[in-house]
């Protein structure tokens, strides 16, 4: 009985599931089908089967991974600079209250505007190069780190700040041994949604001005009129994407102390 | 105790000017101060930083040029296009999700981890179905809003009072009823949440995309200033673009009473 129980629970776990990737299946199969029969223009959209098959193809011949560590190594160096620059301009903000109440509506603002619009800008001050993307996608994702960092250190719990002011620390030793340990983990989550948009624009500039990584791939590629080239690049750049969700995700978890 | 704590703020005299107000002029002054005498100083390239006047001059020519307005017009079209038809898909698909488990755990996951990836890429194919005019850039803000607003509207509808869906339920509400009555009162604030998430990446979408190919838009003005260097033409076309973008955000939070509903 409970084994029965047991398999019909594992079968409700895993049929939500299948029902998704099964739905993606049968679209792939539609796709092929309406391709192959003439009734969608091939030469719109490519059967899929061709875009699978030119995955091997794409990764060889455009050097796939050179174009995808480029585009991780500027994800990173814009992560670090939103590190270092969000986290301390949200601790700065913290600090002096009067400066908080001043700009932090401002920041928020900033979050709402298309800042990725300004690339012609960058492109004008630092040329087609690799800092105009890294800049762009620092400047966009700036504004949750920085509000993620004021909302950790200010959501400190007060019995944790009571305690170190019993104990008479200095300004200095309640912010690294109190104030900052707590905030950890929202700043981590300001960090991981900071790295996501870094992500975002840096592909996204980078096919609008054709030139480092992944982004550049797909203009490439499009304008060669490559199009089961171009399906399998777009692919590839989404499952990159995830997989980079999906990993900081996973470090984000590791490093919450479980509450 | 409430009866003194009135009475004394009453007697604390406010001064003129909030500090903060000061000290936020204080600021603004100092950049444009920065910005003045870097523009004078020689040391950047001409043009990459100039004058303050060239910039209120430019703004003031662009804001009296029915040329912009024409352009500003398309690409206000074109957002609101992608919104209805994006947000439109996204509150019916999160209403689906949100109200049947089982669907939710089988797609949610996809809403959720495509969500966030670079929609720009998907403009040559864009380009393919719709053509390189005006339907292209609906098509890539549909894509790019329905996302959120998907994922927005799906979080709401589990959040709603049970109470309230028993009470529909009870007076024996069909599904239309339910959805009307019920489900979207109750989600008024994700929606609008979502929206105002959708409205931004929407905007994004359609103006990178008319950066990219385009004859008309906002986004096309951009990119053509910038192909003849016209400078503080630029910067006029960012600060009207970003007052107007963050102005219509803060109007979608008001007019869905964001505002009230945080006060309560």
């Amino acid at each position: 009985m409970s084994a029965q129980a047991q398999k019909r629970a594992s079968f409700a776990d895993y049929a939500p599931a299948a029902t998704g990737v099964g739905t993606v299946l049968a679209f792939f199969l539609i796709m092929e089908l309406l391709v192959q029969t003439g009734m969608v223009n091939r030469f719109i959209v490519p059967p899929p089967s061709e875009i699978i098959g030119s995955f091997g193809r794409v990764i060889v011949e455009e050097h796939v991974f050179s174009r995808f560590l480029q585009t991780l190594i500027e994800c990173l160096t814009a992560g670090v600079m939103l590190t270092v620059f969000g986290v301390a301009g949200g601790v700065v903000m913290n600090r002096y209250k009067l400066l908080q109440q001043a700009c932090e509506t401002w920041v928020a603002a900033m979050a709402s505007a298309p800042i990725v619009l300004m690339y012609p800008l960058f492109l004008v001050i630092f040329g087609r190069s690799a800092w105009t993307i890294i800049m762009m996608g620092f400047l966009a994702a700036l504004p949750p780190v920085i509000l993620k960092t004021i909302e950790g250190i200010s959501g400190t719990r007060k019995v944790l700040v009571n305690v170190g002011r019993s104990f008479n620390l200095t300004p200095s030793q309640q912010f690294w041994k109190i104030l900052f340990p707590a905030a950890l983990p929202n700043i981590f989550v300001g960090i991981r949604l900071g790295l996501i948009f870094a992500l975002i624009n840096i592909v996204g500039v980078e096919f609008l001005i054709n030139y480092g990584g992944l982004g550049q791939l797909i203009n490439d590629l499009a304008e060669r009129y490559d199009l089961a080239g171009t399906y399998a690049a777009i692919c590839f750049v989404i499952l990159v994407s995830v997989l980079f969700f999906m990993v900081l995700e996973k470090i984000e978890r590791w490093l919450r102390p479980v509450d | 105790m409430a009866e003194t704590g009135r009475l004394t703020k009453v007697a604390t005299p406010a001064p003129a000017i909030a500090p903060v107000t000061l000290l936020r002029v204080a600021i603004i002054l100092a950049l444009l101060a920065i910005w003045e005498f870097l523009s004078h100083s020689g040391w950047l390239y001409r043009d990459v930083v100039p004058s303050l006047l060239a910039i209120g001059r430019a703004v003031v020519e662009l804001l009296t040029h029915g040329e912009y307005y024409f352009n500003l017009g398309v690409t206000a079209a074109e957002v609101g296009f992608a919104l209805l038809i994006g947000g439109g898909g996204g509150v019916i698909v999160g209403i689906v999700l949100g109200a049947n488990r089982f669907l939710a755990k089988a797609y949610e996951p996809y809403l959720y981890y495509l969500g966030p990836t670079p929609k720009i890429i998907f403009f040559p194919i864009m380009i393919m179905y719709f053509g390189v005019g005006p339907e292209s850039k609906v098509a890539l803000g549909t894509l790019s809003c329905f996302f959120p607003v998907a994922l927005s509207v799906t979080a709401g509808m589990r959040s709603i009072d049970s109470i309230l869906i028993r009470v529909g339920k009870s007076f024996r509400a069909n599904s239309w009823q339910m959805v009307t009555k019920i489900y979207l009162p109750a989600m008024r604030h994700p929606i609008i949440n979502g929206v105002r998430l959708g409205l931004g990446v929407a905007l994004i979408g359609v103006l990178l995309a008319e950066t990219k190919l385009s004859n008309k838009g906002i986004g096309f003005l951009i990119i053509q200033a910038y192909s003849i260097f016209d400078m503080p033409r630029m910067y006029a076309m960012l600060i009207v673009l970003f007052v107007l973008s963050i102005g219509a955000n803060a109007l979608v939070g008001r007019l869905g009473g964001l505002h009230t509903i945080r006060r309560i």
